[in-house]
Parts: C-alpha cells; structure tokens; sequence
C-alpha cells in the first residue's frame, strides 16, 4: 500500500510547545515517525560563559517553564558540591518541599492536557482548577506561581515560617481530596479508559533498553526514581516508586496520578520533619572542577553537567533533560498506532520541548 | 469499568459558584507574599551601583555622579536579588503587579 507523509506539528492544537513529527501513514496506521526538533533553541548553556555562577540560578529557572524550581535546584546541587558548601538541613528540607509541590503542578497540568488530546475537554478545565489552588499556595510561600526564585547557591531564598506551613497544610488537605475526585475520572471512566488503555505499549526491557525516565519507565515495571539517591532531604523520607506493569498509556497516567498524592504525602513528612535552623550558608570562592548532578523532575531524571575553571563564570554546562531520553521511547509506540491515538501518545511522554532544547 | 464518573463532579460543580474571577471588574488581590513590583525609595540611597551589578537582566542603572537611579520594567523579572543586596534597604517588592508597561522608556527617579 501507498505511504503518505503527514506532517505533525510544529504548531499543533494538542501540542503546547513546538516538536515536529513526520508520520508516515498507511491507510490510518503509522508506519514510522521522523522527529525533527529545535525549534525554540535558545542558546542558554552558552550564557553560563557571560553570567556569573550566582545570576545563572535565575536562567536555569528558565530553561523549564513547568519544572522551573528543579532545575534550578540541579543547578545548586552542581555547583555546591564544586564549592563543597554544606547546604543547612531546613534549606534541603525547604527544596524537597518546593520540589514537590512542582511535581504535582506538573502532573496536574499534564492530566489536564491529556484529558484535552483525549478530547475530554471538561475534565482537563477541572484539572487545571485544582491546579490552580496549588499554585496559590505556591506564590504563597515563594512569591512566585511558575519560576519559584526560591533556590540559591548556598540554601533557599525565603523560610516557611509555622504558621505558613499550617495554611500550607490545609490547603493540601482540600487539594487532596480535590485531586481525589478528578483522578477518580481518570482511572475508573470507561471513555478515558478506551482512548488509554493498551495504547502504545512499551515493554519493560524496550522501556530499558530505549534508556527511558520517569513515569515513562516506571509504568513498565522499573522501579527506578533519582529520589531514591537521597539528594536534597530525599533520604530521611520514606517513600518507594509508584510502578505499573501494564506499560501502556493508562499505565503512565496512573503513575502520574499516584505520584500526585505520593508528593503530597513527601511534603507532609518534610513538614513533620523540618529541623529549626539556618536557610542559607554565605558562599565565597569560585568553583573550580567538574561535577554531573542528577535530580527527579516530573517527566523523569534530569542531568547536569557543569565544569568550572575557578572564575566566576562556568566553562561548560550542559543538560540532558527527561523529555530528550524519552523521545526514542516516543518514536517506538507511535510505530503501529492509529492515526487517531498520536496526540495521546506524543502527550504520553509528557513532552517538554522547551527543556529539552533550551 | 465504571460509567459517568464525571457525572457527580459535574453536577457538584455545577451547583457552585465560578472558581474563575470577572478581571478587570473582581482584581485579584495579591497574597501576602508575592513577589511584584520593584518599589525604590529615593532618600535613602546612597548610589553605591551594587544592585546595578548584581541585577541578572541588567535592567538597573545607577549614575552616582547626577544621582539617578533608573529602572527598565520590561527587563525586570522581580526576582528580589537587587532588594537583597541593597546595603541601604531602599528597594523592596510590592506585592501586587502594578499597571501594565506599555513603552520600552527607563524609568528614573
């Protein structure tokens, strides 16, 4: 049969950021998917060489418009161990706090975007709803709703007092129970069930061996989460990785899902746990050598490279972001799907295109 | 499987009044510690250019020589780093937006 080229994207109604796919068809099948991307490159990693270790906190916020407080976390993370500065127990407590939180409006917002590729367009208003809520207790504690500016090189920003924390805590109460009901519609509804359930799925070993992050490989059965590493205050929590074995896209929504009320419980236990003290350290000197630091964003394991020659300014930095690890994973479900599932599967990935070229 | 699960949060919702706002009509009012404006009190500066160094866009120019401390909005991102370093504690960040920039002009005090 024929083969027809149909191009996907860059701009697309389901796509929020730009990634162009060229679908070769037969009949209403894909046969293969040809990715071109790079459309919103935006030459950050050069910047370290003209922004001084300090400033280059606020651009790494902005490499990510969704995981913004990760990555400036990572990029902490980095260049503290270059410095060996001894971030105070609260400040990693604070990050774990924070960083929590912006996984659950990460999931909560890619929960919104799938119910709308779906064509469940209620379902992803009330999503977004409830998101809302969240990023009010955010700007609450950090002072802004999408790029935090709560992370330095040394510590964190701004201090989460008793009393802040108690309205925190009631604000995750009614968000819990709030997230309940509309993941209750994404698990148990039989429409959503039809548009995900035994679509694209992925193997546990194709899953390993595409090298994939994140709910992606964690809904094939791997159990594998950075936060298990014990950065930040990761170590003194208890928790364990959501996992799935069905692998398809049901599988990855579900993960998401529950992570949403693991995140939850991760801020709980924080919160509990919290010692009084310092929030941040000074920091002098310059760093000098290399280090790769791995922190959990949302979409999966995020990794940063930086080398430093002992200015100011970093020699080299460089990011492999979650969404880049799972495109060939990406690629590999859409060979054989109907033409109709694509929106759902690119969105499957929890694509972050801004990310992944910076 | 279950059917018409979406069918009670419909129906709750339906009954409450809207979770959005009528902008410009209900403003938002901004919480306690947003991070908005950048507010500059002139009398106590001392023009020392630090907060000028520090900004992370450049959007601060400081003219120690004629006294003038001047701003470009459009750049600022209201990241607080200038109020932070500010030995004089003569900036801060209001909480709310304030009005819309609508020309590329630097603001000078």
């Amino acid at each position: 049969m024929a083969h027809t080229v149909i191009p996907f994207g860059p701009q697309h109604p389901v796509l929020p950021e730009p990634i162009h796919l060229d679908l070769v068809i037969e009949d209403e099948r894909v046969v293969e998917a040809i990715p071109s991307i790079g459309f919103i490159h935006r030459g950050l990693e050069k910047l370290v060489e003209r922004k001084d270790y300090h400033e280059f906190v606020y651009v790494a916020e902005r490499v990510c418009g969704i995981c913004s407080f990760i990555h400036g976390q990572t990029f902490c993370h980095a260049v503290e161990e270059l410095l060996q500065v001894p971030v105070p127990p609260r400040a990693q407590f604070l990050r774990v706090i924070w960083g929590e939180m912006s996984r659950i409006h990460s999931h909560l917002l890619w929960l919104g975007l799938t119910a709308d590729a779906f064509g469940f367009e209620a379902l992803f208003m009330h999503a977004w709803r409830v998101r809302e809520r969240l990023l009010d207790l955010i700007e609450a504690t950090t002072g802004g709703r999408v790029i935090f500016g709560a992370c330095k090189v040394g510590g964190v920003r701004r201090d989460i007092d008793k009393e802040q924390m108690q309205v925190v805590l009631e604000g995750l109460k009614t968000l819990e129970g709030e997230m309940r009901d509309i993941v209750k519609v994404f698990l148990d509804d039989s429409s959503v069930k039809e548009r995900l359930c035994e679509v694209g799925v992925l193997s546990r070993d194709e899953a390993y061996d595409l090298g994939c992050v994140g709910p992606m490989l964690r809904a094939s059965g791997v159990a594998q989460d950075t936060r298990l590493r014990g950065y930040a205050a990761y170590g003194e929590l208890d928790f364990a990785p959501v996992t799935r074995t069905e692998g398809d896209c049901y599988a990855r929504c579900a993960v998401r899902c529950e992570e949403l009320f693991q995140s939850v419980d991760l801020i709980r236990q924080a919160a509990a746990r919290m010692p009084e003290g310092e929030i941040s350290v000074k920091v002098t000197g310059n760093p000098k050598g290399e280090f790769t630091a791995r922190t959990e964003q949302p979409r999966g394991e995020v990794i940063y490279y930086v080398k430093a020659n002992g200015s100011k300014n970093l020699e080299r930095f460089r990011v492999r972001t979650p969404t880049f690890a799972n495109l060939p994973a990406l690629l590999k479900i859409l060979q054989g799907c109907e033409l109709a599932d694509v929106p759902v599967l690119v969105l499957t990935i929890d694509p972050c295109i801004s990310c992944t070229e910076r | 499987m279950a059917y018409f699960t979406m069918a009670k949060l419909a129906l709750k919702w339906a009954i409450q009044p809207p979770v959005t706002r009528r902008y410009p009509f209900t403003p938002r009012s901004p919480l306690l510690h947003s991070r908005g404006q950048l507010v500059f009190i002139k009398d106590k500066c001392v023009y020392c250019n630090v907060c000028a160094k520090k900004c992370p866009t450049r959007a601060l120019t400081v003219n120690r020589a004629a006294k003038k401390w001047g701003i470009e909005r459009l750049q600022c991102i209201s990241c607080g780093y200038c109020v932070e370093v500010c030995p004089k504690n003569c900036l801060s960040l209001d909480t709310s937006h304030g009005k819309p920039v609508v020309t590329k002009d630097k603001e000078t005090y």
